[in-house]
C-alpha cells in the first residue's frame, strides 16, 4: 500500500488523473469533479498541568463526485496508489449508476481563476511536537501555580481540484491555535486563539490572562436566573457566530424556509456586519466544488445581505454559489465557517487573531482579572447592572428558526455593578434567541477589535469583539 | 505484508526508538450513507480509509502518529515518530504512569450480521427512503427526509505485551423524520428517533423499523405541532419515553462515569464529572429502581465489540447497582491512576485517532412496570417523546433537554399533544425522582457522540425504558 509521498505525484496530479480515469471507465461525457487534500495535523493536549496526550496524524483524502446519466454518487477515501483510485472511480461509477436520477443536478464549476490565500508559513506546517510542547510549557508556567488544561495545535492542508469542464486548482494553508484554562477551586478563566502562524501564539500571554480570569472568579455566588445585561467576551461571541452560521446563514436551510435569514431586511442592531471571510487563514482558496473561495457580507450595518450557498442550494435559490461546497453539503448544507463579526474599530486589512503590541488573545489593554482587556473594559464601564460572561457551552437549537438555543456560562461569570464586576457569580443556564438578543436596538456596544477563535475542526474559525447586549435570558442557576 | 505485520513493524520501532510500551492498530474503514428528501434522493456518499495508528509510552509520557499507509517502511517511520512525540512530552512531564496488568490475548472477533448491508443493492436502499420521504411528503410535511448510515471496520491490533487481534464489525441504522415549517418555528417529528436507530448488526435492523408505515403517522403529528398548545412551565411529574430517557442515560450517567473526566483529563474542553472517586461505592445516583450496566456485550447493541482499542476482552460490569454508584469507564492508565482494577472502555473512531476513554452499552436493567402502568398511575404530569435538543454543563450535572412531542396525562389517561416540551434539573436530583421504570427495554444506538481533541464520533448503546420522575421543571422557554 503506497502513499501520496512515496508516488511523488501532487495532489493535482492525483486529482486530474481520477478525472481521466472516470472517463476511461464511463466515457467523455461523464461528469467528475474531484478533491484531493493532504491534511497533517498535530495536537499536544495538556491535563494537570502535564501534557497526557500528544497526537499527530497524515492524512490524505480524495474526494469524488460524479454525474453519469443523470444520476448522481460520491465517494471518498485514503488510497492513492492506482488500484486504490480505479477501486474509488469503480464503486463511484457503480454506485451512481444504481442510483435514481438527479434532477436537480447544479453541472460542475466552470474554469475560474482562484487565488492563493497566501498565507502558508512552512514554520507551522513542520512544526516539530517540542514547538508545541514549549508554548504548553510557557502556559503552564504563567498559571502561577494554577493547575492547566487545553491543547496547542498545528495544521497544513496541501491540496487541489479538478473537474471534467476544465477547472483546476490549487491551495495550500496553515494554522495554529490554543486553548487553555487555568483552574482555581470552584472557578475557571480561559485564553483562546486562532492564527495562521504558530509564532502568534504565545503561551505565556494566554496562561496569564486565563489566570487572571480563574482567580477573579474565585467563591462565586448563585444569582437568580431572570433577564439580565449583558457583555459578552469573544469567546462567547463565538458561540453565537457559530450558530447564526449553521443555521441562519446556511442556504439549504434558507431555500427550505427553515431560517430566519431573510435578506434585505434589518434583521440586526445597525452595529452588527458579518463577513465570511475564508480568504484569510485556515481554508482553502476553493471550495469542494472547485468554486472559488471570496469574502462574503453576511449582514451589513445589521441589513442582512447574503446567505451562504453551494452549487445545489444556490441553484434552489436561483443565485451563483458562494464557494461554500463542503462535504456533507448536500444534507448539512452550506456553512460560512469563518465568521466575522466586525469590531467597532478601524478595520484591519484580511481582519487578524487579535494580535498586536498588547499580546494575542488578549484584544488589547493590561490584563488585570475579571475585565482582561481594555475593549471589554470600555464595554463594563457604563453597565449599570448586568453580567459579565467569558464563554458558553453546550449551546443547543431548540427551534432551528428562530434560533432558540439553550446553553450554560462557563469559564467566568461576573455580576457588573455601576461598570465595576463586583463579585462572581455561577454558572447559568439560558435559553436565548440568538437574533433576537442581537436584534435592532439590542447592541449597547461593541468592543473595537474582534479576537479570532478557534473552532474545534481547523480551517474554520470565529471572530468577534466582546458585545454588550441590552438583554440575555438566563433561565435557571446552577442549582438547576 | 499483512497488517498485523504492518502493525508489529510499527510497535517494534516505537520499542527500539525508546518506547516502554506501544501498541498499534491497522484499520480498514468503510462508510455508506444515503440521505433522501421529499422522494429524492438527496446524497450517497461511500468512503474507503486504510491507515495505522500507532501508540508510545516514553517515561511518562504518550505519543501518537498516523499514516495512511501500510508500508513496512511507513509503519516502522510511524513507530519512531509516535515515540518522538511521547519524548516530547516529557517537556511538560505528570506523575509515573502504569498501565493495568492485561494478559496478551490472541483472538478474533466478528459481530452477528444476518444481511450485510453493504451487500443489500444500492437500488434497494434507495427505494426504502424514496418510498417512506414520498408518503410523509404525501401527507402533507414540508420537509421529508430519511437517512441511513453504514459502517463496515476490520480493525487488527498488536500490542508490545503479545496481543494480536483482529475484529470485524457492521454497524448501520437509519430513520426518517417530517418537519411543518410555521411562520415562526418548526415541528419536527422523527421515526424511531432523530436520525434513526443504530445497531452493531446488519441490514435486518432497518428492515425492521418499518419506515413507510410510518411517515404518514409522523408527517401528521408534525403538523398538528404546530397548532398544539404549547408545553405549560412549571414543576410535574414527567414521563420519558425510552428513547429520550437513551440520551438522559448517554448525557447525565454516560458522560459522568468516565474516568478520564473523573481525573482532570477533560478539563478544558468535555468537562470534568461531579463524580467524586472517594465516594465510588457509597455514594447515591438515584433512586433504587436505577441499575445501569457498562455491557459491551449485549448483541446487537451499537456500544458493542469483543474487545477494546487497548486489547481488553468486552466486559459486563456495574455502573450503578440499587441506585449507587459502583462503576466507572475506564482505560489502563486511567485504571491504575485510580487504583481501580479494569479498562476495557477505550475506543478510538479510526485509525487516525488515539484510543480514549468511551462509552461501550451504558443502560439500564429493566423495571417492574409498563408504560401503561406508568401512565395509569400518574394523576398530573406530561409525557415526552423523542430528543430534539440536549444540553448539560461541563460537570454533568445540570441539563435540559427538549423532545419533539409531549402528551398532557391527567387521571390516569394521555390527553392532548403539547408543542416545544422541554425539562430540566439537577443529574442526581433527577435521577433520585424515579418511582417508576418499565420493563419495555430498547437498546438504542447513538451513532454522533463527540469528544476529544481531534474531535472523535464515537458510537455508544443505550437501553432504557420508559421511566416517570416526580416534581419537573417543564417548559422552559425563551
Amino acid at each position: 500500500m503506497t502513499g501520496l509521498r512515496e508516488t511523488g505525484a501532487t495532489e493535482l496530479d492525483v486529482a486530474a488523473r481520477v478525472v481521466e480515469l472516470v472517463h476511461e471507465v464511463a466515457g467523455p461525457t461523464a461528469e467528475a469533479e474531484v478533491t484531493v487534500v493532504r491534511h497533517d495535523l498535530a495536537l499536544t493536549r495538556f491535563a494537570n498541568s502535564f501534557i497526557h496526550q500528544n497526537v499527530a496524524e497524515s492524512q490524505v483524502t480524495v474526494r469524488l463526485r460524479v454525474h453519469v446519466d443523470g444520476r448522481t454518487a460520491a465517494g471518498g477515501g485514503s488510497l492513492v496508489d492506482p488500484d486504490g483510485l480505479r477501486a474509488l472511480v469503480g464503486r463511484t461509477l457503480a454506485a451512481a449508476r444504481l442510483c435514481p436520477p438527479d434532477p436537480a443536478w447544479p453541472g460542475l464549476t466552470p474554469p475560474s481563476a482562484v487565488r492563493s490565500n497566501g498565507l502558508l508559513d512552512e514554520a507551522t506546517a513542520y512544526a516539530e511536537p517540542a514547538a508545541r510542547a514549549e508554548r504548553v510549557r510557557a502556559f503552564v508556567d504563567a498559571v502561577g501555580g494554577l493547575e492547566a488544561a487545553g491543547y496547542c495545535r498545528t495544521s497544513y492542508r496541501s491540496g487541489a481540484f479538478a473537474n471534467s469542464a476544465g477547472q483546476a486548482a490549487q491551495g495550500r494553508t496553515t494554522e495554529a491555535a490554543m486553548d487553555g484554562i487555568a483552574r482555581t477551586a470552584g472557578a475557571d478563566g480561559v485564553a483562546r486563539l486562532c492564527a495562521g502562524r504558530l509564532d502568534e501564539v504565545d503561551g505565556s500571554v494566554l496562561g496569564v490572562r486565563a489566570a487572571a480570569k480563574a482567580r477573579a472568579a474565585a467563591d462565586p455566588v448563585e444569582l437568580p436566573p431572570g433577564r439580565y445585561e449583558v457583555v459578552l467576551e469573544p469567546a462567547a461571541v463565538a458561540d453565537l457566530l457559530q450558530n447564526l452560521a449553521w443555521y441562519g446563514f446556511n442556504g439549504k436551510r434558507h431555500v427550505e424556509g427553515q431560517s430566519f435569514a431573510r435578506p434585505g431586511t434589518a434583521q440586526f442592531d445597525p452595529a452588527v456586519t458579518l463577513v465570511d471571510d475564508p480568504t484569510y487563514g485556515g481554508a482553502m482558496p476553493f471550495d469542494l466544488e472547485g468554486t472559488p473561495r471570496a469574502a462574503l457580507t453576511l449582514v451589513e450595518a445589521g441589513t442582512t445581505r447574503a446567505v451562504a450557498h453551494d452549487r445545489r442550494s444556490a441553484a434552489g435559490a436561483g443565485t451563483a454559489s458562494t464557494g461554500h461546497g463542503a462535504p456533507g453539503g448536500a444534507t448539512f448544507g452550506p456553512i460560512p465557517r469563518n465568521l466575522r463579526m466586525a469590531g467597532a474599530g478601524p478595520a484591519t486589512a484580511g481582519g487578524g487573531p487579535g494580535g498586536g503590541a498588547a499580546g494575542p488573545g488578549s484584544g488589547g489593554g493590561p490584563v488585570a482579572g475579571a475585565v482582561a482587556d481594555a475593549d471589554t473594559a470600555a464595554l463594563v464601564a457604563p453597565m449599570a447592572r448586568g453580567l459579565l460572561v467569558s464563554d458558553f457551552w453546550y449551546t443547543r437549537v431548540l427551534d432551528p428558526k428562530s434560533l432558540v438555543i439553550t446553553g450554560l456560562t462557563r469559564n467566568g461569570v461576573w455580576l457588573v455593578e455601576d461598570g465595576v464586576p463586583v463579585r462572581a457569580v455561577r454558572n447559568f443556564r439560558f435559553t436565548e434567541a440568538y437574533p433576537r438578543a442581537l436584534g435592532p436596538g439590542a447592541v449597547l456596544g461593541l468592543g473595537r477589535r474582534p479576537v479570532r477563535q478557534p473552532d474545534r475542526l481547523d480551517g474554520g474559525w470565529w471572530e468577534g469583539p466582546p458585545l454588550r447586549l441590552a438583554s440575555w435570558n438566563f433561565t435557571g442557576g446552577a442549582s438547576g | 505484508m499483512t497488517e498485523f505485520d504492518a502493525a508489529a513493524a510499527a510497535v517494534q520501532a516505537a520499542l527500539d526508538a525508546g518506547a516502554r510500551y506501544a501498541d498499534a492498530r491497522v484499520m480498514h474503514l468503510r462508510y455508506e450513507s444515503m440521505s433522501a428528501r421529499n422522494g429524492a434522493i438527496e446524497e450517497l456518499t461511500q468512503d474507503e480509509s486504510l491507515g495505522l495508528g500507532v501508540r508510545a509510552l516514553v517515561g511518562s509520557g504518550w505519543g501518537f502518529h498516523a499514516v495512511p499507509e501500510l508500508s513496512d517502511a511507513a509503519a516502522r517511520a510511524a513507530g519512531r515518530r509516535a515515540a518522538e512525540v511521547a519524548a516530547a512530552s516529557a517537556r511538560v512531564a505528570g506523575p509515573p504512569i502504569t498501565l493495568t496488568p492485561a494478559e496478551p490475548v490472541v483472538a478474533s472477533w466478528a459481530s452477528d450480521c444476518a444481511v450485510d448491508p453493504l451487500g443489500v443493492p444500492l437500488s434497494d436502499k434507495g427505494d426504502l427512503l424514496v418510498r417512506a420521504t414520498e408518503a410523509a411528503r404525501g401527507q402533507g410535511a414540508d420537509l421529508a427526509q430519511g437517512l441511513y448510515q453504514v459502517w463496515d471496520t476490520r480493525k487488527w491490533f498488536v500490542s508490545s505485551e503479545g496481543h494480536r487481534i483482529d475484529q470485524h464489525i457492521r454497524e448501520c441504522g437509519g430513520g426518517i423524520s417530517a418537519t411543518s415549517i410555521g411562520e415562526h418555528e418548526t415541528q419536527r417529528r422523527s421515526w424511531p428517533s432523530y436520525r434513526g436507530q443504530y445497531g452493531t448488526t446488519g441490514w435486518e435492523l432497518v428492515e425492521s423499523l418499518d419506515l413507510t408505515e410510518h411517515a404518514a403517522r409522523i408527517a401528521d403529528e408534525s403538523r398538528a405541532l404546530l397548532t398544539a398548545p404549547e408545553c405549560p412551565a412549571g414543576e410535574t411529574d414527567l414521563i420519558l419515553g425510552d428513547e429520550q430517557l437513551a440520551l438522559q442515560i448517554h448525557e447525565s450517567v454516560g458522560h459522568a462515569i468516565e474516568l478520564d473526566r473523573i481525573l482532570g483529563w477533560e478539563a478544558a474542553f468535555a468537562g470534568t464529572s461531579w463524580l467524586d472517586l472517594a465516594r465510588l461505592g457509597s455514594l447515591r445516583y438515584g433512586s433504587e429502581l436505577m441499575n445501569v450496566t457498562i455491557d459491551p456485550t449485549i448483541p446487537g447493541a451499537l456500544g458493542s465489540f469483543g474487545f477494546d482499542d487497548e486489547g481488553s476482552p468486552a466486559v459486563k460490569r456495574d455502573a450503578v447497582r440499587e441506585g449507587r454508584w459502583v462503576g466507572v469507564l475506564a482505560g489502563r492508565d486511567s485504571a491504575a491512576v485510580a487504583g481501580l482494577g479494569y479498562g476495557g472502555s477505550v475506543r478510538a473512531d479510526g485509525w487516525a485517532r488515539l484510543p480514549m476513554v468511551r462509552m461501550t452499552n451504558v443502560g439500564l436493567e429493566p423495571g417492574p412496570h409498563t408504560l401503561d402502568e406508568i401512565i395509569a398511575a400518574t394523576d398530573d404530569g406530561v409525557l415526552m417523546d423523542v430528543n430534539r435538543s440536549w444540553s448539560i454543563d461541563d460537570r454533568r450535572l445540570n441539563f435540559q433537554f427538549g423532545c419533539e412531542i409531549a402528551w398532557e396525562v391527567r387521571n390516569g389517561r394521555r390527553g392532548r399533544m403539547l408543542r416545544n416540551p422541554t425539562y430540566t434539573g439537577i443529574g442526581p436530583l433527577f435521577w433520585r425522582s424515579m418511582d417508576m421504570l418499565s420493563s419495555e427495554i430498547v437498546p438504542w444506538g447513538t451513532p454522533n457522540c463527540g469528544k476529544g481533541q481531534p474531535g472523535q464520533i464515537g458510537h455508544t448503546g443505550h437501553p432504557a425504558a420508559p421511566a416517570r420522575f416526580r416534581g419537573v421543571r417543564v417548559g422552559v422557554r425563551a
